[in-house]
């Protein structure tokens, strides 16, 4: 749902800058390159390849996605066991590349919660870095509390927000 | 009856659509011109007005009757359909929802009130309006120029001394009408309370649409009373955050656009826009000092945010923290001396200050719970902030510290942003559920709490100086 809803944001942005790539000044910053085109390959009979999200999710048995107490953002023995998953796959996969989104729950303000998004993110790259993966394989990305998985304002949608997601994207 | 002929008018020039998710540029406003409004009296008093209040709570009770502006001929006008004489009871109900919508008066407007014809705009029929109650007495008169602009004049009456106590006119082109009224607004409420004007200032905002779970964040502007709502931005990537410069020519803000969070600086009158800092690093939490010099920015680099400034001409970044913890957002002192910002490194956010370099950093709240999003107010005496004991409250305190108020009580208030004259606080409110956000404004007292009209769901709010 999340990363669906992430490609066609991102695809909507590309459109309207190709849209009107006439007229762009020239002290633009670079056009938009969209981290999820890995996620953009056909699905359908044909199992998903290498370099795919969904690859990588079935890969990892869904353990794509680690979860933060309130305000926090240190690795615990579950995301620690789920980040290693992650690293196995990687090790496996040499030239996957990885984005890890930082994300927060509502329960915050605003820009606070894109320094702690990007506070996860990291803690989760760290991990990774920690165990042996490159760290030139691996972007992050906060998205504060911008874009809930669990729309409810209850405890229990709230611990399903506060997380780090690793996505593929070549 | 002499008024100043006006000449040279500043044109902006269109530019051709951007690309960047921008919507076509607005322009900034050009100054509105004041001139002399009629004397009553030739060499009429200007001074010596024995008509003072210094508490607050009178004004509640202050009748004030808004009669129809009177036009001197029923002229056709670009600002109405109607003409000049429609327009001028336009314009008397904008002040009148003005006056009313904070609360200190109690205005009548021209939709209950007899309408003064024009020679009496400067010879007020005092009977008239001494029957209605009415305490004090605005008049105007409305004026189509040969070239199309607009003269508006104002004039304060009180109806005890039955003397006039202040008067001012504007020439507007007819687009800009509603500027008129926020003069004439600020003129009376300025005279009447001792306070410095606010109600000719305009709002940047971020308008949101649709569910939760797929917001869509536009850049908006309008004025301070919700009227003239422009997007600015088309929606196709989010954008947080949006500050004015003083002087309204350009915003900073927060955008997606290249899929990552990154401040842009935008030009309001050409529609351009550029990255504020080409640092590679995710940049959030932008905030313009008081003299539009310095601009500060928050960055987060390898998971750690500190606070960077830089001028807002270009060049080198200056960074002003450098605790392990997160360090965000930034608001000046009015002299520009010294900077209230959040911090959790003491492992939970807090205010702090320092000096504008940096130097001498200190904690400032210690009221139980969490204290995020602190702004100083233009007038330097107070610091609003989002106050978290557990839902999100609006508070004020002193800059020492002291003097904690919490004046809004809701599940989710925060990001609260100053009037121009430092007596409003307006910020979000996010409904618990839908997510639902809505702009409200508060005063300094915590009464007349109020909710915005704006055409969508509203957050982010940042209200800009008076206007020139």
């Amino acid at each position: 749902m999340t990363l669906r809803t992430t490609t066609a944001i991102l695809l909507a942005g590309t459109l309207a800058l190709g849209a009107c790539k006439k007229d762009a000044p020239e002290d633009l910053p670079p056009p938009p390159i969209d981290p999820n085109a890995g996620s953009q390959a056909p699905t359908g009979p044909v199992a998903p390849g290498v370099g795919t999200n969904e690859h990588f999710v079935a890969g990892v048995n869904g353990q794509n996605v680690i979860l933060f107490d309130t305000d926090r953002y240190n690795i615990d023995s579950a995301d620690a066991a789920a980040l290693q998953t992650q690293a196995q796959y990687l090790g496996q996969y040499p030239s996957v590349t990885i984005t890890i989104e930082g994300h927060a729950d509502e329960r915050g303000t605003r820009e606070y919660n894109l320094a702690l998004g990007e506070r996860r993110a990291n803690a989760a790259k760290n991990y990774l870095t920690s165990i042996g993966v490159a760290a030139n394989r691996i972007s992050t990305v906060s998205y504060g509390e911008e874009r809930p998985t669990a729309l409810a304002s209850t405890p229990e949608a709230w611990g399903q927000n506060r997380r780090a997601v690793t996505i593929v994207v070549n | 009856m002499k008024l100043m002929v006006i000449t040279a008018a500043a044109l902006v020039l269109a530019m051709p659509a951007t690309a960047q998710d921008l919507a076509e540029p607005v322009g900034s406003e050009a100054s509105v011109e004041t001139v002399e409004a009629e004397a009553s009296e030739p060499g009429g008093d200007e001074g010596g007005l024995t008509f003072t209040i210094t508490d607050e709570s009178n004004f509640d009770d202050l009748g004030i009757a808004i009669p129809a502006f009177a036009a001197d001929r029923d002229m056709p006008t670009p600002a109405n359909a109607g003409g000049t004489a429609a327009l001028g009871t336009e314009i008397a109900r904008v002040i009148t929802a003005n006056l009313r919508n904070n609360g200190l008066f109690k205005p009548t407007g021209p939709d209950a009130l007899p309408r003064p014809t024009y020679p009496q705009i400067t010879d007020p029929v005092w009977t008239t309006w001494q029957s209605r109650g009415a305490e004090m007495l605005v008049h105007g008169y409305v004026r189509a120029q040969a070239d199309g602009r607009l003269v508006v004049g104002c004039y304060l009456y009180d109806m005890a001394l039955r003397d006039e106590l202040a008067r001012s006119g504007w020439v507007v082109p007819p687009s800009d009408w509603r500027r008129a009224a926020h003069k004439c607004s600020d003129l009376v409420y300025s005279r009447l309370t001792g306070e410095d004007p606010f109600f000719d200032s305009r709002i940047a905002y971020i308008a949101e649409t649709g569910p939760k779970g797929n917001r869509t964040k536009r850049l908006a502007v309008m004025d301070s009373d919700g009227a003239n709502h422009r997007f600015l931005t088309l929606g196709g990537s989010t954008a947080l955050t949006p500050k004015y410069s003083p002087n309204y020519r350009q915003l900073l803000y927060l955008s997606y656009v290249d899929g990552n969070p990154r401040i842009y600086i935008y030009d309001i009158d050409s529609g351009r826009q550029q990255l504020v800092a080409e640092t590679g690093n995710p940049t959030f939490a932008p905030r313009w000092s008081p003299d539009g010099k310095w601009i500060l920015y928050s960055m987060a680099v390898n998971g750690n945010t500190d606070i960077y400034r830089v001028s807002s001409s270009g060049g080198p970044s200056v960074r002003l923290t450098d605790a392990p913890g997160i360090d965000i957002g930034g608001s000046y002192s009015p002299d520009g001396s010294r900077i209230v910002f959040e911090s959790d490194r003491s492992g939970s956010q807090q205010i702090y200050v320092m000096s504008s370099n940096g130097a001498d950093q200190r904690r400032l709240s210690f009221f139980g719970g969490r204290a995020a999003t602190p702004e100083w107010s233009p007038r330097g005496d107070q610091i609003a902030f989002t106050y978290i004991p557990g839902d999100f409250n609006i508070a004020v305190m002193s800059p020492d510290g002291r003097n904690f108020r919490k004046l809004t009580s809701a599940w989710q208030d925060e990001a609260p942003t100053w009037s121009p004259n430092g007596r409003i606080i307006q910020f979000f409110r996010t409904e618990r559920n839908s997510g639902k956000t809505a702009i409200y404004q508060v005063d300094l007292t915590g009464e007349n709490e109020r909710r915005l009209p704006t055409p969508v769901n509203a957050s982010d709010p940042a209200w800009g100086p008076i206007l020139p």
